[in-house]
């Protein structure tokens, strides 16, 4: 019994790892903030899941707190995402478009601040 | 708008007293008769000062309709999670980088804000979206491949497999 949790959890571990491993590169390649901010929260969010949770079934004892800590992770990482992108929309940076402006349908909220201070 | 997002005071008092004392037992994962006094009340000292913070939910999220919609809701957030996952390593590891990204807008018909909060969550863990923003009831999503402009689309595309549930939930 032991010894399949124990190989379940490497399991586990070997492919957060990967998914975090794969989260950075994505940083590094992805053109403008608001895509990395995309590969960097999922890849983070089951990154960080699984690899908590292989910890939690190396260690049996320990499962149960694991568990709690998994789903902090997953309330709490969507949360930074969403309050980064924002505050990054209010510095104008605006998002990198292939398609042109027309793809930005949140430019429109701050467009009559911007018409009233200009 | 204020009725339905917030339940009684007794009931929010009750409710995260509930909820705290839960994490507490899970924590200290141990039934021993002091762990579980100490635990008892200091999620009531908690909950005195923090429940009116607390606008999720009341009694009747116990019923088993709504709990066995949990539980399946709890699955379909799994799956999108893992295909999220995936897409986004497809995504980085081809040379190409096949993106096309832009900011959608849709509306929900949600109307609790921890419903609302739940769906945001969702949408940010599920592939290629990210929500920005939330003004009402329309979202703003910056979506990493757009296939749709229209709002009605997006949010069949977007918002419907988790808000069919939710709507049901909450």
């Amino acid at each position: 019994m032991n010894q399949i949790l124990e190989i379940i959890g490497m399991g586990l571990l070997l492919i957060g790892s990967i998914f975090l491993f794969l989260g950075g590169l994505g940083i590094f390649r992805m053109p403008d903030t608001y895509n990395r901010l995309q590969a960097g929260t999922k890849a983070t969010t089951l990154g960080g899941m699984s690899v908590i949770l292989s910890v939690g079934l190396l260690e049996p004892d320990w499962f149960i707190k694991t568990l709690v800590l998994v789903i902090f992770i997953a309330l709490s990482n969507p949360i930074s995402s969403h309050a980064l992108a924002r505050a990054n929309y209010k510095r104008k940076n605006y998002p990198y478009l292939k398609g042109g402006k027309e793809y930005d349908k949140y430019r429109e909220v701050y467009q009559k601040e911007e018409e009233e201070t200009a | 708008m204020e009725k339905i997002t917030s339940p009684g005071k007794f009931t929010r008092f009750v409710m995260s007293w509930l909820i705290l004392f839960v994490v507490w037992l899970m924590f200290t994962s141990t039934l021993a008769v002091q762990e579980v006094i100490t635990g008892l009340i200091t999620a009531f000292l908690i909950a005195l000062f923090t429940s009116r913070f607390f606008t999720c939910c009341d009694f009747s999220i116990f019923s088993p309709v709504k709990l066995f919609y949990i539980f399946i809701y709890f699955f379909v957030f799994l799956w999108a999670l893992i295909t999220a996952n995936l897409d986004v390593a497809r995504r980085v590891i081809s040379p190409k980088l096949p993106i096309n990204p832009g900011i959608v807008k849709f509306k929900t018909k949600l109307t609790s804000d921890f419903a609302k909060m739940v769906l945001a969550n969702s949408i940010t863990l599920t592939p290629g979206t990210l929500s920005v923003d939330i003004i009402d009831d329309t979202y703003y999503i910056h979506w990493i491949d757009v296939k749709s402009l229209d709002p009605e689309e997006v949010h069949k595309d977007i918002a419907e497999q988790f808000e069919k549930i939710l709507l049901k939930i909450f």
